[in-house]
């Protein structure tokens, strides 16, 4: 039989291919490569901050605060390039450091006091999303030259689609984060740890270092999508990405990572990102719906793949175990 | 019963103590209460009343994660129930009938999670993860994308009005308190609940029906949040689709860890949860009353969290269990809850 993650990961991707041709049976010029690029484009920050979630969700963590983070990023980046004459690159580069150390923060928090992620990120996403009032209210324009040269670096592609930097980044990072999670020494101690912790530290999987490096690289990757948000609105605005975690993590799961970690794929994570995408694109072809439906269907899509990955795996534990056994497993 | 109630809620008790006496260093009028329009006035019933949302929330949410679980989706259930609350008072209902949707609404979304929890054995936080993306979508199609406002009197009395002079959320929240901490301390149901925190597949074979415990304590947790959605909708007299509980789901579960109550499931204590949502909204009024910008109110959020978190930290505690192990000489073996042998340490907090 097949491996229960990977059919989760084919079924994503059945469902997304499926789901495109749908919508361009209904809309063909749904298939242009402008529809395309501005899938990448529009998706570019929410994608980076899902990589950065599927290495803590597949660590078996969870991480509540890279909306916050993404929004501090912003404000941090327009306050520093509107008072002080630092070039930008200067300020990715402390603002990458930043983020980094506070997920390494947080994920030493998670470690050494042994709290749950989950209220120790709570903590983050208050910690972040304050700061971020505390160095403005107000939406801060970005105005730096700098900025307009990187918007215009494009790729125009036959038939009007423009690829833009930020989907090229999106792109390299899901690549790289393939090559550490399945090459890697590093990534198989991400998946041992979230199979089960306590046999990971038997095996020796140096679990502290493991904890921290997931987690400073969960808000180094939430900092860079702060860039990429900031180049894309080209401002800081501390009340921006309010729920961005929650689309990250819908976007993880609908990807057919489990969330109670040490199964899934990356690339799953790619397609969950287009899938959400692609039903908002198609509610702003068709025009009528109104945009709440987003939310109810991003929730029933969320609900059917946690329900399939409970099915698959009931299938696959169904031949080793009694039945009975298996209806006690949680 | 009452005095171990009472040596259990101390810390919380003092800390509710610290915080209101920096409210009444800031603001030396704080402790005034005075009677205006058959009405009592004052900053202190303004904490309790501004609070009972959170305090609402948080009854359910001990519950809920007094099971290993945990209920992200009050917010939306919030924002539901007023909604519906809204839609049938407009409609031409009375306020009673429309009470009485917006409760049913709020136990349909409880036995949703339960269902997912207990039957489907999807984890919590998945679980209600569903509910809380999809649910605000659920609310604004039923105010089709607008704020629903409305006139009914009864139906803002929930919100805005009093009873025998005390605002009527107050009532709510002390009545709705009280009753569920009767209903589960005065019977063996808490000591159930707290055996499927603990350890449920072996609760289950000690005979606890746990399936049908669990889905009744998120039964509980929407039924809560209903309330508290239908007092946050009378008191702006209409239903707002996008911000009504809008992290609230943070802030109850915060009330729940201020309140002492180990997010790992085991044992629970409503009254100090309720005490730990008074803590919150106290926090928030000192912000208030001291004109500090109110920007700086997140950040104070999250350092409480990050001190209550080291206090409640598996390791400190145990240094602090060593230490008075140490100190007092008459036991001199003591059988510590370490799991690994470890060197007593100075605190770190």
């Amino acid at each position: 039989m097949m491996r229960s993650p990977r059919l989760a990961l084919y079924i994503t991707m059945t469902t997304f291919v499926l789901a495109f041709l749908i919508s361009a049976s209904q809309y063909p010029s749904m298939l242009s490569t402008r529809v395309v690029a501005n899938l990448l484009t529009d998706n570019a920050f929410l994608g980076l901050t899902a990589v950065g979630m599927t290495f803590v969700i597949l660590s078996g963590g969870i991480d509540l605060s890279v909306g916050s983070v993404i929004a501090f990023s912003g404000v941090f980046l327009a306050v520093i390039l509107r008072d002080t004459s630092m070039h930008p690159l200067v300020a990715f580069v402390l603002l990458l450091m930043v983020t980094t150390a506070f997920g390494a923060a947080m994920g030493s928090i998670i470690h050494y006091l042994e709290m749950p992620p989950f209220i120790v990120t709570l903590a983050g996403m208050f910690l972040m999303r304050g700061l971020a009032y505390v160095l403005s209210t107000d939406s801060v324009p970005i105005t730096h030259p700098f900025y307009d040269t990187i918007q215009d670096v494009v790729w125009k592609a036959p038939g009007g689609g423009r690829f833009r930097l930020i989907g090229g980044i999106m792109i390299l990072a899901y690549i790289v984060a393939m090559i550490v999670l399945h090459k890697t020494r590093f990534g198989r101690n991400v998946y041992a740890l979230g199979g089960s912790a306590g046999t990971a530290r038997l095996m020796g999987v140096p679990i502290a270092r493991t904890t921290i490096t997931i987690y400073a690289i969960g808000g180094g990757l939430a900092g860079l999508a702060g860039i990429v948000y900031s180049i894309y609105t080209s401002a800081g605005y501390s009340l921006a990405t309010v729920g961005v975690e929650l689309d990250a993590i819908a976007a993880v799961v609908i990807g057919g990572t489990l969330l109670s970690g040490g199964s899934g794929y990356v690339a799953g994570t790619f397609f969950g990102i287009l899938i959400m995408g692609l039903i908002q694109t198609y509610i702003v072809f068709d025009g009528t719906l109104s945009s709440w439906w987003t939310k109810i269907v991003i929730g029933g899509l969320l609900f059917a793949f946690i329900m399939l990955q409970k099915a698959l795996g009931w299938a696959t534990t169904k031949g080793r175990r009694p039945a009975s056994e298996s209806a006690t497993q949680s | 019963m009452i005095a171990a109630t009472f040596r259990r809620v101390l810390p919380q008790l003092l800390i509710l103590g610290v915080v209101l006496l920096l409210n009444f260093a800031v603001f030396p009028g704080f402790f005034h209460i005075e009677v205006q329009n058959g009405r009592l006035f004052g900053n202190l019933i303004d904490v309790l009343n501004r609070g009972a949302p959170v305090a609402l929330l948080s009854i359910g949410m001990t519950l809920v994660i007094a099971t290993k679980g945990i209920d992200l989706s009050v917010g939306a259930v919030m924002a539901i129930a007023g909604a519906v609350a809204a839609s049938v008072v407009t409609g031409g209902a009375g306020w009673f009938t429309a009470l009485l949707a917006a409760l049913a609404a709020g136990l349909a979304c409880g036995l949703w999670n339960g269902m997912l929890v207990a039957f489907f054995r999807v984890q919590p936080i998945v679980a209600t993860l569903v509910l809380m993306v999809a649910g605000r979508g659920v609310a604004q199609l039923i105010t089709e994308g607008k704020i629903m406002t409305f006139l009914n009197e009864g139906l803002i009395h929930l919100g805005a009005g009093t009873v025998f002079g005390i605002p009527t959320p107050i009532v709510i929240w002390l009545a709705m308190g009280a009753l569920v901490t009767l209903v589960v301390r005065r019977t063996a149901l808490g000591m159930l609940i707290e055996a499927i925190g603990i350890n449920e597949t072996a609760s289950r074979l000690a005979g606890i029906n746990s399936r049908v415990l669990l889905v009744t304590v998120y039964l509980t947790s929407g039924f809560v949040a209903a309330l508290a959605g239908v007092i946050v909708a009378a008191d702006i007299k209409g239903a707002d689709a996008n911000n009504a509980g809008l992290w609230m789901e943070l802030d109850a579960i915060l009330a729940v860890v201020i309140g002492g109550n180990s997010l790992l499931g085991g044992r629970f204590s409503i009254v100090a949860s309720l005490l730990g949502a008074l803590i919150i909204q106290s926090v928030n009024s000192v912000i208030l009353l001291s004109g500090m910008p109110p920007e700086f109110n997140l950040v104070i959020k999250a350092l409480i969290i990050i001190v209550i978190l080291v206090i409640q930290s598996p390791i400190v505690k145990q240094s602090i269990y060593l230490l008075r192990a140490k100190a007092s000489s008459t036991v001199s073996d003591m059988p510590g809850p370490a799991s690994r042998p470890q060197p007593a340490k100075e605190t770190r907090s």
